[in-house]
């Protein structure tokens, strides 16, 4: 971010009447900001150099030292990433759960923030409660929801034949027509409240003489919503929203623990370990991996080019 | 005077652990493994003055081999004795010791056919510590109830359990499945989908002879066709999902009539708390319709060293000591675990705790083996494509015939030219 903001700082004013005061501070900058650089690139760019590296290879993970490079043949050869159906299976499994999950968590997430933000004393209750999912790790709340959601034994099918809603016990997590919905469900019920309160950091930086102005023109409160609370907020639910894609788009805990290896969820995180670390292929792993970062970074990009156009056409 | 008492206490326990090392072994945690492997481990711990860690592993097996790679594979010395699956000395021999030298021969007392599996270029890489096979559990309370006689074929099955389901749900009880095995896309799905196969006479799915697929014919299809009709019918959907303990649970709390599972579920099934205790017979999965014949997969467990060991020798010792007929007499008695060691097999008390261990004598012996040898280092790949073809039928997402023809065409290209060529 820093670095972003420098580097576009400078081309606005005319670099010949550059005063050794301002190439000083540029210099001090630059200085100050070199050791989240060098770490960042340590921690950061190496792997991902070495990954891109070794998708150039056919380097087998319990022997990564006989590789020998063979170009873009894990990409776009015959036995390459690109001609698997499994990993367009996978992709289109992550971008719908991507698109799926996001949605819903925006939507629930704002009732949510709405909800929260009326002053109300049971209101730091409700927002202590509300983060509890959140809270939990995901491994732990993929295994509770496994079990609560067994077909057998678990309190949701109970739940609904004493309802009368069902008339046999679902299996969530195994029938193909249902696992995928549980799935984004899980999520759902675990990210919303993160949504939520981000959303409601954002609905209480609204100025408040905007809504007493409302009040006093008499505006009806719906239209005080769509017209004033809307409008002030997007950019912050479009900065949550960015980081929720990228959580989603990179999903692999939920998946691989509720339905373990079944094509019918699997996502591109998952295929991407089963590769590298069930079937040892270092080089062919490396090689979805990148696909992955490079689908994940393009989204990013776009979205990010997205939201800023429509918020400087506001 | 207590001072010095007390310092000179301190430096003997002091110098008791600089002599004594410790050891960490993982054993598997499905049924009663853990708790066994802790009362074994404990006992030689006892005797010989180390310590040993038991590492608690995951009960999914290709999660427990995908643990182990990463652990050897960084060349880490955290696990010192691993306890391997039958299908993995292969893939795992690269990073495991050679216990010949330190066997002194205790390995001929064991089956020579695990021996063989657990041999890589001329190393024995792991002791073979039980076998396994894929056994049929039914209630024969529930057969006797309905005049049934136990199922030769997999069409008497689906009938039988068809027959008691319906009578028990319209008596109350309708939780009541008539048969549950493992479905879930993992390595005990191709466990079951071979035995399957197998006895509609459909081939091993790799020819181990000419080392090219051959799961493309009319036995394996027939074979998938017949397992997808009972999902929803006699088996719950959600065997899609199961795995061994799943399976166990239904069967164990007294809502299925027939089970596949491997001997460990025996010993459960016999407990004070289990639901079905003294109403379980086993006996050998049922044949492939009339020209089949009875198939159960070769299972098992080894215990293995790590190259990596810092204490190679003594972790030898303890893998000795485990494999050896008396820890092996007392695991068969007390949790149904098969002996490696054929001698057991006419043991009195084993054959008193686990009737089936005489019975089902040949079911051991002949039992066949995962295409793993003839696969060697990609087996996992080919296990993979294996259980998730099956799935695609199970689940109703592919028909048999399309399904196996695709598998067909993408085992070849995993090895254009044959598995032992490839190798």
């Amino acid at each position: 971010m820093t670095s972003q903001t420098l580097t576009s700082a400078a081309p606005a004013r005319p670099s010949t009447a550059e005063s050794s005061l301002q190439r000083s501070r540029q210099r001090m900058a630059w200085l100050l900001v070199a050791p989240a650089l060098v770490v960042l690139l340590a921690i950061a760019g190496l792997p991902l150099a070495r990954t891109l590296w070794l998708s150039l290879t056919d380097a087998q993970l319990s022997d990564l030292s006989t590789r020998q490079f063979v170009g873009l043949a894990n990409y776009i050869g015959d036995a390459g990433v690109l001609a698997d159906p499994e990993w367009w299976g996978a992709v289109k499994n992550t971008l719908w759960f991507s698109l799926l999950s996001v949605s819903l968590e925006t939507v629930l997430g704002l009732a949510v923030a709405l909800m929260l933000n009326h002053p109300s004393r049971l209101k730091t209750l409700l927002r202590a409660a509300v983060l509890v999912p959140w809270a939990i790790p995901t491994v732990v709340s993929a295994k509770m929801w496994t079990w609560m959601l067994h077909d057998q034994f678990g309190v949701i099918n109970a739940m609904l034949l004493a309802l009368g809603l069902i008339h046999q016990p679902l299996a969530w997590t195994a029938d193909p027509d249902l696992a995928f919905t549980t799935i984004v469900l899980v999520d759902v019920w675990k990210t919303t409240p993160f949504m939520a309160l981000l959303i409601l950091a954002a609905l209480q930086m609204v100025p408040s003489d905007c809504y007493e102005a409302a009040k006093v023109d008499g505006v009806p409160k719906w239209s005080v919503f769509l017209n004033i609370t809307l409008p002030l907020i997007t950019p912050a639910v479009l900065v949550a929203m960015i980081f929720r894609t990228l959580d989603a788009l990179r999903v692999f805990d939920l998946i691989y623990v509720m339905t373990s290896n079944s094509r019918t969820t699997k996502s591109m995180s998952v295929y991407v370990r089963e590769q590298l670390i069930d079937f040892q292929l270092a080089g062919y792993g490396s090689a979805a991996a990148t696909l992955l970062f490079l689908m994940i970074a393009l989204i990013t990009v776009s979205y990010m080019a997205l939201a800023r156009r429509r918020m400087e056409g506001h | 005077m207590k001072i010095a008492l007390m310092s000179a206490a301190a430096v003997l326990a002091l110098a008791g652990t600089a002599e004594a090392a410790t050891l960490k072994i993982s054993c598997g945690a499905v049924g009663q493994e853990l708790e066994l492997c802790k009362q074994s481990v404990a006992e030689w711990a006892r005797k010989t003055g180390n310590e040993v860690q038991v590492v608690a592993t995951p009960n999914d097996s290709n999660e427990r081999l995908a643990l182990y790679q990463q652990i050897l594979g960084s060349g880490s010395d955290k696990i010192d004795v691993m306890q391997i699956d039958v299908v993995w000395p292969g893939i795992l021999a690269s990073h495991l010791a050679d216990l010949k030298p330190l066997a002194g021969g205790a390995e001929k007392a064991h089956f020579a056919g695990i021996v063989a599996n657990n041999t890589v270029g001329g190393r024995l890489v792991a002791m073979p510590w039980f076998t396994d096979a894929g056994l049929l559990y039914y209630r024969k309370d529930l057969l006797a109830k309905y005049k049934l006689a136990p199922p030769k074929t997999w069409e008497e099955l689906a009938t039988a359990a068809k027959k008691v389901q319906d009578g028990e749900r319209a008596a109350g009880n309708d939780k009541m499945w008539g048969y549950v095995w493992q479905g879930r896309a993992y390595e005990g799905l191709s466990c079951d989908a071979l035995e399957w196969i197998v006895s509609y006479q459909g081939g091993s799915v790799i020819d181990s002879a000419s080392g090219k697929p051959s799961i493309n014919n009319p036995g394996a299809v027939k074979a998938l066709e017949t397992a997808a009709s009972w999902i929803g019918g006699i088996t719950p959907k959600a065997v899609l999902n199961y795995g061994e303990e799943e399976a166990r649970g239904v069967f164990q709390a007294g809502n299925a009539v027939f089970m596949r599972n491997w001997p460990y579920a025996w010993a459960l099934s016999q407990k004070a708390d289990s639901a079905v205790k003294d109403k379980v017979g086993v006996m050998a999965l049922p044949k492939g319709g009339t020209n089949g014949r009875n198939a159960a997969t070769l299972g098992g467990w080894q215990l293995a060293v790590s190259k990596y060991s810092k204490n190679q020798k003594l972790a030898a010792e303890l893998v000795m000591y485990l494999t050896s007929s008396e820890v092996q007499k007392q695991r068969a008695i007390q949790g149904a675990y098969n002996p490696t060691i054929g001698a057991l097999y006419s043991d009195k008390e084993v054959l008193q705790a686990n009737p089936f261990m005489g019975n089902l004598y040949t079911t051991f012996t002949s039992a066949i083996a995962r295409p793993s040898s003839v696969s060697g280092n990609r087996y996992n790949q080919v296990s993979n494509q294996f259980w998730n073809a099956t799935h695609d039928v199970l689940s109703g997402k592919s028909d048999a015939k399309s399904a196996l023809t695709a598998l067909n065409a993408s085992l070849k290209r995993l090895a254009p030219a044959g598995f032992v060529a490839a190798k």
